[in-house]
């Protein structure tokens, strides 16, 4: 029998008030109380212990990995561990990666050539799109590849939880909740991914603490830039493996400053605009398992290395033609690239980085991975047009723009910093269905980055450091 | 066209859940999050004795009450959207914690498969499991696996085959409150019976609401509102699954 629609929500108007009437605050923990009860009641039932039943092992390996006095300092060394792991074991794929791509390129050019193709085909399809995803493959493939499976190793033994739990002292402190380490561990990997990952966190104030911090931690998009720029100018003079340490160091000393940048607009926030009490939480430590290395290898190589780079090069592609076109389509005597690099540059040259970098900025808004990238079409569309073989040749496009270290290091800052990638902003709208606090989530960043790289700029000039 | 039947996967964070659920789908599966960590809900295929499922894998959680975004998720999942077996991983070795989200689960759907994994982690710690016994006092079948030797798969397939062609039927067990809460809920029970007439748990609605369970009222207010009368059926809107299903 069909029930008549307006009597039916009456009816449940009705069974709703009613409840609200029968129900008390007590409720709740009788409810759960019994459960428990139950529980244990099943449990003295079906299970029989012939040991200790307990996990002797786990214990042991948490009152090292937890102990206050350890906790910390192993939690730093395995941190640099896998940032030097990755920079290291990255360097020489990445540069097997290039020359194949550039000695594939001058097959692909004589190509062109005996095809006819006019220049600007040539310009959009090689120099544009070729040359900038070809770019993205070298530069992101090998630190992810090998990034990823290390990091899933680490999460697959059971030790995520542990840098939650030791975390958690710090958070409470600043009024956040202890859950948001995991949240930035997922960072690392991919912002868009670990804004989504905050569902883990009960209450929706640290939620939104959570994701509104989430994005200083660097993600996957961003380790390209800031492994290159650390390996090319903040270890400059030192000797091969020092300056590999050196580099690791610089990316180390980043990453932790992003967590302090966490920390400080964590406690900023709760103190203002979410105001409020840390919610109590049980957190679990799951035993420690030892990991199945090969499928998480594979799987993570498989799923998260492909998913993150196909976007990367899906984005990189058009991010390229449009550059290209950008820097060969003439307004007046000037290129339009040249008018906004032009208009950009004073702003660029307070921070201590110029209108090219700005620019990347700008045209990287829907992937982090494309802001080098876009930066040397740049360059190169007004330079010299010469090949960058390697890494080396990079470094001396650069500097040939006027970089120094202090450009190089605010240009990690400002990546660290700036404003979240188009992605991570949408994943910010759909979980918050606010336009406020997805606006703020741009805002708190931009205005960070901007402040950080400022100070930065004027106090090496003042110490006469450059 | 075969029919395909649906299974939902709850169970606690770090209790092998993931790792069944890849098992049981191979590669046949939408991923794309980060590191294993089931963020969103993953949804998988599989075939057995000529039948084909699919397989959500539900958030890790305590508990399925209203707390985290990620417990109504997987809580209204398992209410709206009525998986055909709803299948509870608990983590072998600490069974007394994991017990409790059976029994939620229990409160909820009937049609529910109780998998105690990490049983080899359990024999290593001398933990004895007596599945029969836990069986009769649950009313669902208990099945011991361990998803990273792969063994007890086959008998969790048979199993999951056998009650969709009602072989084995469940007869869950109630857990009763004292005396003033049931008094209380049988009547709520009744009047929710009258207005839902089957299509949700009456029991565990008035239960929910009991609670003061802000978050549930207005779920159900957006699913029933106004349309009573037209024959809700239980697959209302995919949409509110989640992303990557």
């Amino acid at each position: 029998m069909a029930l008549q629609g307006e009597q039916a929500s009456q009816r449940l108007e009705d069974l709703f008030k009613e409840a609200g009437h029968l129900s008390t605050p007590g409720l709740r923990d009788h409810v759960v109380e019994q459960l428990y009860k139950k529980s244990s009641e099943l449990t003295a039932a079906g299970v029989t212990y012939t040991k200790s039943g307990h996990d002797e092992h786990s214990e042991k390996l948490d009152r090292i990995f937890t102990s206050p006095v350890f906790g910390f300092p192993i939690m730093l060394a395995l941190l640099g561990a896998v940032f030097y792991l990755t920079i290291a074991g990255a360097n020489v794929p990445s540069a097997m990666l290039a020359d194949f791509f550039s000695w594939l390129e001058g097959y692909i050019a004589v190509g062109f050539e005996k095809a006819g193709s006019p220049d600007w085909l040539y310009g959009v399809l090689v120099l544009g799109f070729y040359r900038g995803t070809s770019w993205v493959v070298s530069v992101m493939l090998p630190p992810m590849a090998i990034f990823f499976p290390v990091f899933a190793l680490l999460e697959n033994y059971g030790y995520l939880p542990r840098v939650a739990f030791n975390m958690d002292r710090l958070f409470k402190v600043v009024g956040a909740h202890g859950k948001q380490s995991l949240t930035m561990a997922m960072g690392f990997g991919c912002n868009a991914a670990a804004i989504m990952s905050t569902r883990i966190i009960e209450s929706p104030r640290e939620r939104m603490l959570a994701i509104l911090t989430n994005n200083f931690v660097p993600c996957n998009g961003r380790w390209g830039t800031l492994i290159v720029l650390a390996s090319l100018f903040m270890a400059g003079s030192l000797a091969g493996g020092t300056q590999l340490l050196a580099a690791t160091g610089v990316i180390v000393g980043l990453v932790l400053f992003g967590i302090f940048v966490t920390f400080f607009v964590s406690w900023l926030l709760s103190k203002t605009l979410l105001k409020g009490v840390p919610t109590h939480y049980t957190l679990e430590l799951p035993p420690y398992r030892k990991p199945k290395v090969f499928d998480v290898v594979i799987r993570s190589s498989i799923n998260q290395t492909l998913a993150v780079l196909s976007r990367a090069v899906k984005i990189a592609a058009p991010a390229g033609v449009l550059t290209w076109i950008l820097a060969n389509v003439t307004v007046g005597d000037t290129s339009i690239l040249l008018h906004i690099v032009q208009f950009l540059d004073p702003m660029g040259q307070m921070l201590g980085l110029d209108g090219y970098i700005l620019m990347a900025f700008l045209l990287g808004l829907p992937a982090n991975e494309v802001v080098l990238p876009i930066l040397l079409m740049g360059y190169l569309s007004t330079g010299a047009m010469v090949d960058v073989d390697g890494i080396g040749g990079l470094k001396q496009i650069l500097l040939d723009h006027g970089w120094t270290w202090v450009t190089a290091l605010n240009m990690m800052l400002f990546s660290l910093l700036h404003y979240p990638c188009g992605t991570t902003m949408v994943n910010i709208y759909q979980e918050t269905k606010s336009v406020k606090w997805t606006f703020l989530s741009f805002l708190i960043p931009t205005v960070i980055a901007i402040f950080v790289t400022f100070i930065v700029a004027k106090a090496a000039v003042f110490f006469q450091l450059i | 066209m075969i029919e395909q039947h649906t299974i939902a996967l709850a169970g606690n964070p770090n209790t092998g859940k993931s790792t069944l659920f890849n098992l049981l789908t191979g590669l046949k599966q939408h991923t794309g999050n980060w590191a294993g960590k089931t963020v969103d809900m993953k949804a998988g295929y599989f075939s057995h004795k000529d039948r084909k499922y699919e397989i959500v894998d539900l958030p890790g959680t305590y508990s399925l009450y209203s707390n985290s975004a990620d417990e109504e998720l997987a809580r209204n999942y398992i209410i709206f959207e009525k998986p055909e077996i709803t299948i509870v991983v608990l983590d072998a070795t600490s069974l007394e914690r994991n017990m409790n989200l059976a029994l939620q689960v229990l409160e909820m759907t009937g049609r529910v498969i109780v998998v105690m994994n990490l049983m080899d982690e359990a024999d290593k710690r001398g933990i004895l499991i007596n599945e029969k016994i836990l069986m009769r006092r649950l009313g669902v079948p208990v099945i011991k696996i361990s998803s990273r030797n792969r063994t007890g798969v086959d008998m969790l397939l048979d199993t999951i085959d056998r009650m969709i062609t009602g072989e084995i039927s469940t007869e869950p067990v109630t857990v009763v409150y004292d005396e003033e809460t049931e008094k209380k809920i049988i009547l709520l029970e009744e009047k929710a019976e009258n207005i839902f007439q089957g299509r949700l748990p009456a029991r565990w609605v008035a239960l929910r609401l009991l609670d003061g369970d802000q978050r549930l009222i207005e779920e159900i207010e957006k699913r029933f509102a106004g349309r009573l009368e037209d024959g809700f059926a239980g697959r209302a809107s995919v949409s509110t699954i989640g992303r990557s299903v």
